[in-house]
């Protein structure tokens, strides 16, 4: 468990020691802060005409604000994902690194695990940043934060299968810009396949709809934690790191 | 407490190690020679663990390297050809890092990283960051990386590359200072440094020994070398070499000149017995003047010469630009 630990807190000073945190943080919070206010200037308009008219308020802060928030989030993920994951194994393949890891006394899996919680804390702190334009909500209004905390889970849940994929993807090649663009596509195509539920149901757009990543979000930025929406998230990340940890093999057998 | 047999290293296209065995006994330094292309780097690679041989075993202090890696890892440091270093990390924090991945107790890292970048003379560059490190700098750093937990065994790919004349000394010094208590495997292409620091050698070519042993034994030879110049006249080379050839125990004489009037003489013996008391009472007898009488020893790089480049020409024909990638 030292180990996992040892690489996981590596993988995020390096992060920070790169200027990719730091722009990633500034690009994620202006877009989120962009969403938040011009979301909160519709709700606000809205409610004022609700007042004026005498009519009820047709939605609450929670419904409006918070989950369309949470939605953008979740495809914001679609462009940051890959620039997180991309370095994780290419990297270290191009500068030779791997070599010191692989010939240190890790497990295989030691080396991924902590690679991947790296990544995974990496994007927690993205969400931690933005999520101080929250504060204002509950400075001025009243959601419910139990929601939210469960919409937040959901974007945390989907990032890490995301970041799994991405990762196994980074170890298959040297190349940090293949890594991205092939991440990137990987994921969009696993992000259009939701469309397959407004065509005919049959097995196939059946199967195809129930792989889409961001389909299984709904459920957590309805703020309902689902089990089986759980459940996927968590076995495609175990989907990624098997696949990383079959690649790694074959790493060492290619050289 | 190296044992290597028949270890075999097969890529898609071509065999880059084939049916190599050797062994190293604890404490000795061994070194690696052989022309680019030759197969050191992947047999070191295959000695660490970091990839897995096509055929053949090997193992290090006892354990296997494919059954047991992990104890293997626990025993081996490995400076691979490029110092497997991190450049956003500074020189302490990265020491740190591995000293941790190498399994040093919490309590300790902090203490060894200090020492490892003390004996590699990297303590005055401490704080900085490693992308910032000249190439010299960085190898010394990968070198620190490599004797941090010291280990038993020490594997270092062309571990004095990039160094200034004095470091090559320092470093020398400080791979000799830990022979004895460290089996060191290294490789390189400065014959010197061979000379300097190895007890025995491994010379690799294709993919194949061409000849291993202590580096004594590899270079000696039997026999003597004379350099003489003839007082009036120009003689032949058969006459110079028939009163040798009339001696007990002379294999082959071989005459030439060597410039400036001299003649070079060399003289195979069938025995190691030393010749030398012999050959300049002939010299005297004959009223030639005697230049200069050694005991023979094939230079180093003559015998790299003619273990590989025969070959290593065959080689570079069929095979015109292979880069190694890693
Ligand atoms: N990953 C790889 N895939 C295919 N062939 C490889 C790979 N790595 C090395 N080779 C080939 O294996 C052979 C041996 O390479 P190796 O790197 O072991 O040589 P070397 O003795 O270390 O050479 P140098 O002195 O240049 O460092 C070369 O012919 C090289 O092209
Ligand atoms: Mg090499």
């Amino acid at each position: 468990m030292r180990n996992v630990i040892t690489i996981a807190r590596k993988e995020l000073n390096t992060y920070f020691q790169s200027p990719i945190a730091y722009i990633l943080i500034a690009a994620f919070a202006a877009m989120f802060g962009y969403f938040f206010w011009s979301l909160v200037y519709f709700f606000v308009r809205a409610s004022t005409q609700a007042q004026m008219t005498g009519r009820a308020m047709p939605m609450n802060l929670n419904e409006l604000v918070i989950r369309n928030l949470l939605g953008n989030c979740g495809v914001l993920c679609l462009f940051m994902i890959p620039m997180l994951s991309m370095r994780l194994f290419a990297e270290e393949k191009s500068r030779g690194t791997i070599e010191l890891l692989l010939t240190s006394p890790l497990k295989d899996w030691e080396i991924l695990l902590g690679k991947w919680i790296g990544a995974v804390g990496m994007y927690a702190s993205l969400l931690l940043f933005s999520s101080i334009n929250l504060i204002f909500l509950f400075a001025y209004g009243k959601p419910d934060w139990k929601p939210l905390a469960i919409g937040y889970l959901g974007l945390l849940l989907q990032a890490a299968a995301m970041l799994a994929l991405g990762m196994f993807i980074s170890s298959v090649t040297q190349n940090q810009i293949v890594a991205a663009v092939m991440t990137f596509f990987l994921l969009l195509l696993l992000w259009v396949f939701e469309w397959m539920s407004n065509m005919d149901q049959n097995r196939v757009t059946e199967i195809l709809t129930y792989i889409s990543l961001l389909r299984h979000n709904e459920s957590f930025i309805k703020g309902v934690l689902d089990m089986k929406d759980t459940l996927y998230y968590l076995s495609v990340s175990f989907l990624g790191l098997f696949l990383t940890a079959r690649s790694l093999e074959s790493v060492r057998y290619r050289g | 407490m190296i044992q290597v047999e028949g270890l075999t290293k097969r890529y898609a296209r071509n065999v880059a190690v084939d049916h190599v065995s050797f062994s190293v006994e604890k404490g000795q330094i061994v070194g690696f020679l052989g022309p680019n292309g030759a197969g050191k780097t992947t047999t070191m690679r295959m000695l660490t663990c970091f990839m897995p041989p096509t055929e053949g075993t090997a193992t290090i202090a006892g354990f296997d390297v494919v059954k047991q890696p992990l104890e293997v890892k626990k025993r081996i440091g490995y400076l691979p050809e490029t110092p497997p270093v991190y450049p956003e990390m500074e020189v302490g924090e990265y020491l740190q890092f591995v000293a941790r991945i190498k399994g040093i107790p919490e309590k300790e890292v902090l203490q060894r990283s200090q020492e490892a970048a003390a004996r590699c003379f990297v303590k005055d560059v401490y704080n900085k960051l490693i992308g910032k490190l000249s190439k010299g700098y960085r190898q010394r750093v990968g070198l620190a990386q490599a004797i941090i937990h010291n280990p038993d065994v020490l594997i270092l790919d062309e571990p004095t590359s990039g160094f200034d004349p004095k470091q090559i000394i320092e470093t020398r010094d400080l791979i000799k200072s830990l022979a004895g208590d460290h089996t060191i495997v290294l490789s390189t292409h400065i014959l010197q440094e061979v000379e300097a620091m190895c007890e025995s050698l491994v010379i690799i070519n294709k993919g194949k020994i061409a000849k291993s042993g202590t580096v004594e034994d590899l270079t000696r030879r039997n026999g003597a070398v004379l350099e003489v110049s003839i007082p009036n006249g120009a003689p032949e080379a058969s006459a110079l070499s028939a009163p040798f050839s009339s001696l007990a125990g002379v294999s082959a004489v071989h005459a030439e000149p060597s410039g400036h009037g001299l003649w070079r003489i060399d003289v195979d013996t069938t025995a190691a017995a030393d010749m030398r008391p012999q050959l300049a009472q002939i010299v005297l007898a004959k009223g030639w003047n005697l230049h200069r009488l050694d005991s023979a020893s094939l230079a180093l790089h003559e015998l790299f010469l003619s273990l590989t480049s025969p070959v290593a020409a065959v080689q570079s024909e069929q095979t015109p630009s292979e880069e190694n990638e890693q």
